[in-house]
């Protein structure tokens, strides 16, 4: 068959299939007639490699190719349930992928809490040593932020507004240096322990400083509850980080861009469940770390239940279903 | 042959022809996103400058989800394309040709801190010149690929002419070429037009303009005109 009689006898149906195209990728498509998407998408591709064996004129084929490019989009198009999925993920999903890494989350958690506690020694015993990580302004900011009676004072000031413009600024910062510390592990995972080590020795500093001048028991309280998910979101965000270098570094026996695929699908997991946690941190720490109200004591006791609970969370939940087969999309 | 079409076959047993897309209009899409971004953020912050803190506290918040994920929700919601991507005619799709998903996008948008290092996307572009399907850092990791979303002209008529068969046979090849000159000869200038068919002088024995018309006859008799 000739090209023209072959572009006249089936023109009208690929005009069909582009307009069908059209309205199934506008946003918001009311075409609910699909029935028959299927087989005219196939006669596409069968027109196409007729048209390509034929050796038909390019534009002819590039049209071809444009069109059944596009219902290929369309029918390999991947829709999931996304609040089911982000349910199913919190309730089994991030358990089961903690549990699955937690050699890589150990491994993690030393490079961030050795440093913090040798550090935090070292400036406990020798208080000098602060300066040698910080700035002298930098030093002055924090003691006064923990000084008891600043704080009183603060607290008075302090209005449930503050609060919130403090929830905005924790997640903008804190989850954005969770990201940071996950993409840097593709540089063969030296990054993310860059960022896991420099947080570990900051967080040492800080404390050890502060213990040193009697101020712990403010410092600690303010940490203790939401530090038991934003340290721990740190590290989980660390280990997924250092997976995806080391797929680099050890790709067995896949080749290093198919072990770097299937590293990045699976430690992204970890990330939403960083987000998460991050964002958990941020309200407690804007809302309940910072109150004034509440006294040391409660804040110790909630404190040590949210670590339990982490703990309990990772090691209990999501034990009874299957490995979630359907991964969050 | 050095070109930038990737073949990719689908379960349907045909080759569908991606086009992928270089640094350079890559680049030209970011832009555009750039310009677009800072307007939205300059454009909400004088918005939220009204209402005192609280305006403060929701404007940080947007202004994470903008940094983070302004990418991730074209990509998602939008065809596989930022307003960047969308001027430059580009689009995001997975390796294997399907619409790009959440974690994907979400993986490739979140290795842009990687790519940007150590400044201004240095590492990324290094990335991009080093394989032969320009992936930055994110789209080695996602699994991703940029490509031209597929032209929506409409076929170009050759001229019509009276058809000729021609005095060789020619190989497949040979047509596909024939069939392509004439399709392209409204976008050559007369000269390129002469210059190209003059290529045939040895067969034809006449030059220029006959040339032209020898052609375009027998692309008039190889598409099947009567």
């Amino acid at each position: 068959m000739k090209q023209q009689q072959f572009e006249a006898k089936y023109r009208d149906e690929w005009q069909l299939f582009e307009e069908q195209l059209e309205r199934l990728e506008s946003a918001n498509s009311t075409d609910t007639n699909l029935s028959n998407f299927a087989s005219h998408y196939r006669k596409i591709c069968y027109y196409l490699a007729l048209a390509q064996e034929r050796r038909y004129s390019p534009h002819l084929i590039d049209k071809l190719n444009g069109i059944a490019l596009r219902g290929h989009q369309q029918l390999y198009q991947h829709k999931s349930n996304i609040i089911y999925n982000i349910i199913a993920f919190i309730v089994s999903g991030f358990p089961q992928h903690v549990r699955k890494h937690a050699k890589l989350i150990g491994l993690a958690s030393a490079l961030f809490y050795g440093p913090a506690i040798i550090f935090g020694l070292l400036v406990y015993f020798s208080p000098s040593l602060m300066f040698s990580f910080q700035s002298p302004d930098q030093v002055a900011d924090l003691v006064s932020m923990y000084n008891p009676e600043n704080n009183a004072e603060a607290a008075q000031s302090r209005d449930s507004e503050e609060d919130l413009v403090m929830f905005g600024f924790y997640i903008r910062n804190n989850i954005g240096i969770g990201f940071q510390t996950f993409a840097s592990g593709i540089l063969f995972g030296l990054g993310s322990m860059f960022f896991l080590i420099f947080n570990g020795l900051a967080l040492g500093a800080a404390s050890g400083f502060l213990s040193s001048l009697d101020y712990d028991i403010p410092f600690y309280s303010f940490v203790i509850t939401h530090g038991a998910f934003e340290l721990t979101a740190i590290t989980i965000a660390g280990a997924a980080g250092i997976k995806l270098g080391f797929s680099l570094l050890n790709p067995g026996l896949l080749s290093r861009k198919q072990a770097l695929i299937i590293a990045g699908r699976e430690s992204i997991q970890l990330v939403y469940g960083v987000m998460f946690f991050l964002l958990i941190a941020a309200f407690i720490e804007a809302f309940w770390s910072s109150s004034s109200i509440l006294t040391p004591t409660v804040k110790f006791s909630v404190g040590s239940i949210m670590w339990v609970g982490v703990f309990s969370y990772f090691y209990w939940c999501g034990r009874s279903s299957k490995p979630s087969q359907e991964e969050l999309q | 042959m050095l070109d930038t079409y990737q073949t990719l076959e689908t379960p349907e047993s045909i080759d569908l022809e991606l086009h992928l897309a270089g640094p350079v209009v890559r680049m030209l899409a970011f832009g555009i996103d750039v310009g677009i971004r800072a307007g939205i953020q300059i454009l909400v912050a004088m918005v939220l400058s009204i209402f005192g803190q609280v305006g403060t506290a929701i404007m940080l918040i947007f202004a994470f989800t903008i940094e983070w994920f302004y990418p991730v929700l074209f990509e998602v919601f939008y065809q596989g394309s930022t307003p960047g991507k969308k001027s430059m005619g580009l689009t995001v799709i997975h390796d294997d040709g399907t619409p790009i998903g959440w974690s994907s996008s979400i993986i490739r948008n979140l290795l842009r801190f990687v790519d940007f290092l150590p400044f201004g996307y240095i590492f990324g572009l290094i990335a991009m010149c080093s394989n032969d399907h320009f992936k930055r850092l994110g789209d080695f990791t996602a699994g991703t690929l940029v490509v031209y979303t597929a032209p929506k002209q409409a076929i170009a008529p050759i001229p019509e002419d009276t058809p000729m068969p021609p005095p060789i046979a020619l190989t497949s090849n040979d047509q596909r070429a024939i069939l392509g000159y004439a399709e392209r000869i409204h976008d050559l200038s007369p000269e390129r037009q002469q210059e190209l068919a003059n290529h045939l002088s040895f067969i034809t024995q006449a030059k220029d303009r006959d040339n032209i018309i020898w052609i375009v006859r027998i692309a008039n008799w190889l598409r099947g005109s009567k």
